[in-house]
């Protein structure tokens, strides 16, 4: 038996399950203690459920409507397709959000809506629901809101005084990109909209008064991948600038996926998972590798701008860059230990910390778990020095490149690597 | 061989470790029982070989290491605990804890990695039910059932006190379970599965989310189980449903693929629509139109919104026109808007503006009245370099191409505003409306410049003073900066 409660959410989660974030960590800390409801935050978030597409659930993720004024051929609630529509009050989904959370089914609530009337009356209403929740029911779980770049700021603003997490999906990484699929969307105003956002974060996190209101610490945003026919460096660029510019937490990749009511425009295909999952690792390279963007894919070539779905990018540029090979493991710096293909930050920063104490060998890297059939190659230890003549074969790049019927068991550690950054 | 006998928790291993250090007991020599029901060794008699009771620490990062790993339910855990600590301890070790290729260190290591995995699957996975509410206060009761494969119970329990503080819950589980009644967290012996309610009425709702935020489209099935183990999906109320999710996921994918696709509907006649269309449809300038007419400023402003007429508009987030009552008398022109006034844009905000906030009070002048503006109005910058840190946007000097692609707009202000007096920071202002060559140094001051105004200064710009390390030099340097204000007004 299917409630109209049930239907609605169904039709609303249905809705919502194309935004990829689902990010509950990083809120500042706090909790229930002296309060008179429920909820705690910060540090780590948690994923509460796993669903078979492998992506977490940590949120109650919904729309508050999905009728939709905007016709972002993407979306499967643009206003030409012939989705079904559905529409919750900010009370139910106030409630809905506090039983699943007493439950402990959820972390708390991402929030986000099609833009009915206009941007404004919508963003009322999305902070309206944020604001019962704090205020009302003194909950303090996570909230992310989906702010809409043409609102006004003060609504913007309003939005951060609620939520711990604010983001503004930049859809796409050109500006021509998304005056063809997204007719309403205008890159500059997003962009601006995320300036203000930075600025008032930035201003909440300077004010060291006990009594400071609180502010969202963090913002992010999505990017559809495979939707149109930017190149992996256009999309990097794009990354990198928004991570310099407005300093966002996040940028999530969202591989392009059919639909069930598909625009002439935009047909539905297959989604290029690989490829999301190859910018995952890229992005990671970016923010805490100390890659440069124009370094992350072959400046020129049949391949120059795209990432290499076969290998990670890691070992591609290593591949690329041979003659910075072998690296030594007991002597080399930390940010040339970032370089290695196989070996990521944090046992990077291990090495650095263990071989003060001793030599290091290959079975010490074992211990770490470090992936030593990808390092193998390019490292020196104290008991293992890789021919000169291995390095600089034709084979090498064979002997990662996964066999044909692997690749889709690749998949499974997919998220797990975009999770972790380990490449 | 003594062995001695604990309860099998931290706290109880914790003070018999202590006794044995100071007896400086070699870890060999101990065998540690941990079983409640077993009879006390007949050598166990530690206290008398521990007369003199002395005081020691363990450093802080071995007692939270220990801590995790006296969870693990492995039972060498308290002898492998204590050979660590008789290693830091007797054997002055102190650092071993960072040695991370230790064996020792390496197996505790994994211990603890497991113990906190453990954690937070209890965290993740445990589900409450409903199973009441007082009926004055609207309190609820909830009860869980949770069987996790360490001793991690205990360790948990503030976490959930934090967190569900305004309801009342149980959590059961076979070894322990928790109790909050909105004051006091009890904890009492492991009952079996069959004490805990199997139900919830809220479960069907959220089976209906969890089929609808999957997407049948990108099928990762290994990917969820390596981080929601098969285990756990007993005792979770969605976990009935992943087996038809997987097997229907193909055929919903297929069918969203071969659909017909449908044709997008015409931009309906709302006026809000349309309002945004026509924003996104205004013609991007790649040329400015030299003289500004009859314009007003703000219509000026507008138009300079969407001015491309050299490359840094692409980089930078808005154009920073001027700003200040049209009928100003004073005029200040800086360089460029650096990185706050380009997120806000308005000239004069950042460090340098404020700077000059003060500088222009200590002259006797009134910033309100003046506009400022700036001889480039988009923000150009370069990344920091790559390396620690998140990356920042570093001001980069605009170059003489920029400079006069961007000057009209600096001609049409002097125009509309036609001050009296045109105060100019830096270089890049006074080559921009001087010459090329000028140089602030030699020519600072007042200059004869009658075609621009009746009065014009040249002077450094704020950011100059800084960057200045020296705080001495600083200081000289914007004494002569306020005089050089003064002039404005003398």
């Amino acid at each position: 038996m299917s409630t109209p409660l049930q239907s609605k959410l169904e039709i609303l989660a249905d809705a919502a399950k194309y935004d990829a974030s689902c990010a509950s960590s990083g809120a500042k800390p706090r909790n229930s203690i002296a309060g008179t409801g429920v909820g705690s935050a910060g540090g780590a978030g948690i994923c509460h459920s796993y669903a078979p597409d492998g992506r977490c659930i940590s949120l109650l993720k919904v729309l508050l409507t999905n009728v939709c004024l905007y016709d972002c051929h993407y979306c499967i609630n643009r206003r030409s397709s012939n989705v079904r529509r559905a529409r919750f009050t900010p009370e139910e989904v106030v409630k809905l959000t506090l039983d699943f959370y007493k439950r402990n089914y959820i972390e708390g609530l991402f929030l986000s809506s099609g833009i009915v009337r206009d941007a404004d009356y919508t963003m009322e209403l999305v902070v309206r629901v944020a604001k019962l929740l704090r205020e009302e029911h003194d909950f303090r779980g996570y909230i992310h809101l989906k702010t809409i770049p043409e609102a006004s700021q003060h609504l913007i603003e309003e939005a951060g005084r609620y939520a711990d997490r604010i983001s503004i999906n930049v859809e796409l990484p050109t500006e021509e990109s998304i005056k063809k699929l997204a007719p309403e969307k205008d890159l500059r105003r997003t962009q601006q909209a995320m300036a203000g956002i930075r600025s008032r974060i930035e201003e909440s996190n300077e004010d060291r008064s006990a009594r400071k209101p609180r502010y969202a610490n963090g913002q992010s945003t999505q990017m559809i991948v495979g939707a149109d026919t930017s190149d992996d460096s256009a999309i990097l660029t794009r990354s990198n600038h928004l991570y310099t510019s407005y300093k966002l937490r996040r940028v999530y990749y969202s591989a392009f996926s059919p639909i069930p009511d598909s625009s002439a425009i935009l047909p539905s295909v297959s989604p290029p998972l690989i490829r999301e999952h190859r910018l995952y690792q890229a992005d990671w390279l970016l923010r805490f590798y100390g890659f440069e963007v124009g370094e992350i894919t072959p400046k020129d070539g049949a391949d120059a701008g795209k990432l290499d779905l076969d290998i990670d990018p890691k070992l591609a540029w290593a591949l690329r860059n041979r003659h910075r090979f072998p690296i030594n493991i007991g002597r080399a710096p930390l940010d040339e230990l970032y370089r290695i293909p196989g070996l990521g930050v944090r046992n990077a920063k291990r090495i650095v910390s263990a071989r003060r104490y001793s030599a290091l060998r290959l079975e010490d890297l074992v211990k770490m778990r470090v992936n030593i059939k990808k390092c193998l190659p390019f490292i020196i230890t104290s008991d293992h020095q890789p021919s000169r003549l291995g390095l600089d074969s034709d084979r090498l790049r064979a002997q990662f490149q996964p066999k044909a019927k692997q690749l889709e068991f690749e998949f499974g550690s997919a998220k797990e690597s975009a999770r972790t950054g380990q490449v | 061989m003594r062995t001695v006998s604990i309860d099998p928790g931290f706290d109880s291993w914790r003070e018999k470790a202590r006794d044995l250090i100071l007896a400086k007991v070699p870890p060999e020599e101990i065998a540690w029982n941990d079983s409640s029901n077993s009879e006390d060794s007949l050598f166990a008699d530690l206290e008398s070989i521990n007369e003199q009771k002395g005081n020691f620490s363990a450093p802080r990062a071995f007692v939270d290491f220990a801590q995790l790993v006296a969870c693990h339910r492995n039972p060498d855990r308290w002898a492998r605990l204590y050979s660590v600590l008789y290693r830091i301890k007797i054997g002055g070790d102190r650092d071993l804890l960072k040695k991370h290729t230790d064996h020792e260190i390496h197996t505790l290591e994994m211990m603890a990695k497991a113990v906190r995995r453990d954690r937070h699957k209890m965290k993740a996975f445990v589900r409450f039910r409903k199973v009441g509410e007082t009926a004055d206060t609207k309190r609820e009761q909830f009860v869980a059932w949770f069987e996790p494969d360490h001793h991690i119970v205990e360790l948990t329990a503030p976490f959930f006190v934090k967190r569900f503080t305004g309801m009342d819950w149980s959590i059961l589980t076979p070894e322990k379970s928790i109790h909050w009644d909105g004051e006091e967290l009890h904890v009492t012996d492991g009952v079996d599965k069959s004490q805990a309610p199997t139900e919830d009425a809220l479960d069907d709702l959220w089976r209906g989310y969890y089929k609808s935020i999957f997407n049948p489209a990108r099928l990762k099935v290994k990917a969820m189980q390596a981080e929601m183990p098969k285990k756990y999906w007993k005792n979770l109320p969605e976990a009935p449903l992943i087996q038809e999710l997987i097997q229907a996921a193909s055929t919903r994918r297929d069918a969203m693929v071969a659909a017909e696709a449908t044709i997008p509907t015409p931009v309906p006649k709302n006026a809000y629509i349309q309002s945004l269309h026509t924003l996104k449809d205004a013609p991007q300038l790649s040329e400015i139109p030299l003289d500004p007419g009859d314009q007003s400023l703000s219509a000026m402003a507008k138009v300079a919104a969407t001015c491309r007429a050299c490359p840094l508009w692409e980089n930078a987030t808005q154009t920073v026109f001027g700003e200040g009552p049209e009928n100003a008398r004073l005029m200040i022109v800086g360089e460029q808007p650096g990185d706050t006034e380009d997120l806000q844009g308005k000239p004069f905000v950042g460090p340098a503006g404020q700077l000059l906030n003060e500088c222009l009070a200590a002259a006797g002048i009134d910033r309100s009245a003046a506009y400022l503006t700036n001889a480039v109005k988009h923000f150009k910058w370069k990344p920091s370099p790559a390396g620690a840190g998140r990356k920042r946007r570093l001001h980069e000097s605009p170059d003489q191409f920029e400079v006069s692609a961007c000057k009209p707009w600096l001609q049409a202000e002097i125009a509309r505003i036609a001050p009296n007096t045109i105060i100019l920071l830096g270089a890049t202002a006074a080559r921009a409306v001087i010459r090329p060559d000028f140089k602030i140094t030699k020519e600072r001051g007042l200059i004869e410049q009658s075609q621009l105004a009746p009065r014009v200064i040249a002077t450094v710009h704020p950011s100059y003073l800084l960057r200045l390390p020296d705080v001495e030099r600083r200081k000289q340097e914007a004494l002569q900066f306020v005089q050089d204000l003064k002039l404005a007004v003398s």
